[in-house]
């Protein structure tokens, strides 16, 4: 692996990673002229809007679709049964896994039985969506209602109501990790500290719903597919597998993308049944998903159940960990158990644990399936791992930052192998970083050590005012990789290709630093051409904070192959060794001569004349491809202090201060990596304090499906995070970045809410879920003040 | 069949008659009949505030509007905001200059709203900022990019205005 640093001292221009790029993206989107799925129109394009099931389990008896067929303006109604054969028994394609006893997936429309409320059943395509909608609400559905299986915890007892009703127990996965000797900790351990812990993880919340338009044309044969997607590879190849299409004939492309957080990585239903819909019909066919589809019908997180125990020696060294956890998957199998697999891997986190068990129950509900939210399973963990830590505190009488410093993973431990297997199927080893310095920093930055001074202080006055830490380990850039071609054709435009999908992470301004300085031009005269299947033949999607790593390193690597050729052509041309030759301006110059040649005739001499030979050992084209493929995860780390104030009449949480101290390698641009660390913590504010789906016990009947009813964070409740960095770069890849996507949500519900803990002291509250809304916490306070008097 | 009317409404200057559907939101009626796919459409039950727009320079959630309702109005969208085609307004530059936007779905109705903010109040504290944002959801920025761009924006126009 090349050394990063002796690449960077190569380069001849002004180096450009590093450097506080304003966004390329900016005026485009500032203007009004971004190009998301719903802003394009297509001659004859048809709208299309789904029948969802109004029931969470139940048979279906039969479907009538007369009265929508008649509406004027209907197109067709389409059920299971009216898809080409091929979909009549075919599931959607789950992910298999030694792990899994039952990976059910749904078919791409229900076929008999219904298993959450939101499944879609049928769709209706008409001249707009108006008439759409109508038509859906006339298809006449006879369910005949199932006992439904809710609670996850309830799901795995014996005789509970089946989720499916031709399964033998709501089971989808039982999964067991961990190493060293748990139970000789436990009998050895001079304290033991128990939690049982509950935590609801709420859904993405991107602000442009799902989207797709699906465009067969008959004359070319061919299927365009604009989409809201985070992996337009990745969903190109489930459209090909459930089509049984070859690849030339379809085309996946997310231009601008309103935001993702994880749900527009699943690949859904509603786009292959739009897809096989404008093929029938042959025509475009435009899908936008509303806000309420997007709470019953977007791939959300949920429940999770903690039993937790540590064991510990006299002076607060960890011996050992003993987890039994119960993971609420919802109705379906999407990216199979990816997401408890994270969960229980990511519990030690910066701390030495010698000893380790987790035993993790997956169960299936009658809720919408569950996949990865931004954080992905890691903000539970860090919950987890961080609430036991804070129980322990209390009962060795420890300062909290105290017993974390004593068991912190030292920086000379790097790299340090925990004994696991990480979700990338690697011995989960930590590549870099400096734990003690993240907590030190962060915590000078706060005054932590001060803050006891100001508590007292706060409640002299009636105030009450807390503190909470938590940190955060990440396994991020995870592979198998992305890839980036760096082209200079006869116009002498530098362009970069990449599958890579943005959806506001400043993918266009990133990647653009990283190739424009190996040429001497600034960024901003890079052609980015991004997340388009038709420019690029192979690629993942973006996820697990991995692009930085992935895309940004075959930028680099394909740059420097490009840069190679054309200070090899020059100096065929100059007669000057390579050596002697610089990049700027769009040219090839002998350093201190007036000789040079420009990037556009370089590449005509590569491009050759009809009939013309080139010369000698001369590769046509001034191109390179090249496809990061990363060994294994990069881990970042941050360490978050939060302050809040409660008011204890209504139980309100202000966040009045937050500190990260964040570790992602390589910083490429400054301005964008606060941008992510700052968003992220208002998702992980709405975790902490808010956000949180609601079902009714019984029926499994969504109960907040409006924003109104599922509150997210806003502009007067999300402080400015003070954030500092300590850059250990990564070995793993040629410029030694980690990713930065979700260190700012991780760790941030428990920080707060150990920091409410913290406030709440004088009435003994005791914290043992995420989120804690006001009347969680009102009641908590009034139990506090009853044992008072 | 669909009632329909026939409406004139004024969009950033300029004067277009259409027969539409009398249940035609005036978010669909912008984007889909005049092709002004500035305006966004997050949630279309009033909330998010992406879909904001001015009518007659009252910030209006163009998802809770019919397009009929616009009758006779003026109608101002993201796409009025800059003086001309090569020139962006303070607004939108600090909005660059400060990271005040991610995937910019957003952002259409975060500028209109604080768009008549400082016309309102050039010098708005900063709390004033975010409770004139506090109905507008962005799940990217945390907010704090569009606080600063906002503060630093009022700045430069009220120097631009003493000039
Ligand atoms: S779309 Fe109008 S407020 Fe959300
Ligand atoms: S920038 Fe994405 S929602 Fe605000």
């Amino acid at each position: 692996m090349s050394n990063p640093v002796a690449d960077l001292k190569n380069i001849s221009g002004e180096p450009q990673i590093g450097k506080a790029i304003k966004r390329l993206e900016d005026p485009a989107l500032l203007t009004g002229k971004g190009r998301f799925v719903d802003d394009f129109h297509l001659p004859n394009m048809l709208h299309a809007a789904f029948v969802r099931s109004d029931e969470a389990h139940a048979k279906i008896n039969g479907i009538d679709k007369s009265m929508a067929k008649a509406v004027p303006g209907v197109h067709a109604v389409y059920t299971l049964a009216d898809l080409p054969k091929r979909f009549h028994n075919m599931r959607m394609h789950g992910m298999p896994n030694p792990h899994v006893s039952q990976n059910i997936m749904p078919y791409v429309l229900a076929k008999d039985e219904v298993c959450h409320v939101g499944e879609p059943i049928a769709i209706v395509i008409a001249y707009d969506r108006y008439i759409a909608e109508d038509a859906a609400a006339l298809v006449m559905v006879d369910y005949e209602p199932l006992p439904t299986a809710g609670d996850c915890r309830a799901a795995r007892q014996p005789g509970a109501a089946l989720a499916h009703m031709n399964s033998p127990n709501n089971t989808a996965a039982e999964m067991h990790f961990g190493y060293g000797d748990v139970d000789a900790a436990f009998k050895n351990a001079a304290h033991i500290v128990r939690e049982d812990l509950f935590m609801h993880r709420g859904l993405g919340h991107s602000i442009e719903g799902r989207a797709c338009l699906c465009h067969y044309d008959e004359f070319t044969d061919h299927l365009t597919v604009y989409a809201a997607s985070q992996g337009p590879h990745a969903h190109k190849r489930a459209i090909c597998g459930l089509l049984d299409w070859d690849e030339e004939r379809v085309r996946v492309v997310a231009y601008d993308v309103g935001g993702g957080f994880g749900p527009k990585m699943s690949f859904y239903a509603e786009t292959i049944v739009a897809s096989v819909a404008s093929i029938m019909l042959k025509r475009p066919v435009k899908w936008i998903e509303d806000r309420r589809e997007h709470f019953n019908a977007a791939t959300q997180e949920r429940d999770q159940y903690w039993d937790v125990e540590m064991a510990l020696d006299a002076e607060g060294k960890i011996l050992g960990l003993r987890i039994d956890m119960t993971h609420d998957k919802g109705a379906f199998m999407p990216h199979g158990t990816i997401l408890p697999h994270i969960s229980c891997t990511t519990v030690p986190g910066p701390f030495i644990i010698p000893a380790y068990k987790i035993d993790c129950h997956v169960m299936l509900t009658n809720k919408p399936p569950v996949a990865p939210v931004r954080g992905a399973g890691r903000p539970q963990a860090v919950f987890a791992m961080e609430r036991i830590m804070d129980a322990a505190a209390a009962k060795l009488g420890l300062d909290r930052a105290e017993i974390r410093k004593r068991n912190l993973i030292p920086a000379e431990a790097m790299p340090y192998s925990m004994g696991l297997t990480f979700r990338d199927g690697k011995p989960l080893t930590y590549d870099s970083g400096n734990y003690p310095q993240l907590l030190k920093q962060v915590m000078e930055a706060s005054d932590y050590n001060g803050f006891e001074a100001r508590k007292a202080e706060a409640l002299k006055q009636g105030r009450y005012i807390g503190i909470g830490i938590a940190s955060a380990i990440e396994g991020t850039g995870l592979g198998p990789f992305e890839g980036a071609t760096v082209r200079i054709g006869p116009s002498g435009t530098v362009t970069l290709l990449t599958g890579a999908a943005a959806q506001g992470q400043g993918h266009v301004t990133t990647f653009a630093q990283i190739c424009a300085e190996k040429f001497g031009i600034a960024p901003g005269d890079v052609r980015v051409v991004a997340a388009d299947t038709a420019v690029i033949a192979n690629g993942t999607g973006t996820f697990a904070s991995r692009q930085a790593v992935n895309a940004g390193s075959s930028t680099h690597l394909a740059a420097i192959q490009v840069r190679e050729k054309v200070l090899q052509i020059a100096s065929f041309i100059l007669e000057a060794s390579p050596g002697d030759i610089e990049l700027a301006g769009g040219n090839a110059i002998v350093k201190g001569t007036d000789k040079k040649i420009s990037f556009k005739d370089i590449s005509r001499a590569v491009t050759g004349q009809s009939g013309y030979a080139l010369p000698k050992g001369i590769e046509p084209g001034l191109e390179s491809t090249r496809y990061f493929s990363p060994e294994q995860a990069a881990y970042s780390s941050n360490t978050h202090i939060a302050e809040v104030e409660v008011d204890i009449e209504t139980g309100g949480v202000k966040v009045t201060g937050y500190w990260i101290a964040h570790d992602c390698g390589v910083v490429i641009n400054p301005l964008v990596v606060q941008g992510q660390v700052q968003g992220g913590l208002a998702h992980g504010i709405g975790n902490a304090l808010l956000e949180w789906m609601h079902y009714d016990p019984d029926t499994c009947q969504p109960l907040t499906t409006t924003l109104a009813d599922y509150l997210l964070p806003t502009a007067d409740m999300v402080p400015k995070a003070e954030i500092s960095h300590v850059v250990s770069p990564s070995p793993l890849n040629p410029i030694g970045v980690k990713g930065a996507g979700e260190g700012g949500t991780i760790p941030a519900p428990a920080a707060i809410i150990s920091a409410i803990e913290h406030a709440l002291s004088p009435f003994g509250v005791h914290l043992t879920q995420a989120p804690v809304p006001p009347h969680h916490l009102v009641d908590h306070i009034n139990k506090g003040r009853k044992k008072a008097h | 069949m669909t009632d329909t009317r026939k409406i004139t409404v004024t969009v950033n200057g300029k004067s277009h008659t259409k027969e539409v559907p009398t249940r035609l939101l005036l978010s669909d009626f912008l984007r889909h009949e005049l092709l002004l796919t500035g305006t966004h459409v997050g949630c279309e039950h009033g909330v998010c505030g992406a879909c904001t727009v001015l009518i007659d320079g009252r910030s209006a959630r163009s998802c809770l509007t019919l397009a009929v309702q616009a009758n006779g109005h003026e109608v101002m969208t993201v796409e009025g905001i800059a003086p001309n085609a090569d020139e962006l307004h303070h607004l939108q530059q600090a909005m660059q200059d400060h990271h005040g936007l991610q995937c910019g779905y957003c952002t259409p109705g975060i500028l209109t709203t604080l768009f008549e903010l400082l016309r309102d109040n050039p010098d708005p504290s900063e709390h004033e900022v975010r409770s004139a944002i506090s109905g507008n959801l962005c799940r990217c920025t945390g907010y704090q990019g569009i606080v600063e761009a906002a503060l630093d924006a009022a700045q430069k126009m009220r120097a631009g205005a003493r000039s």
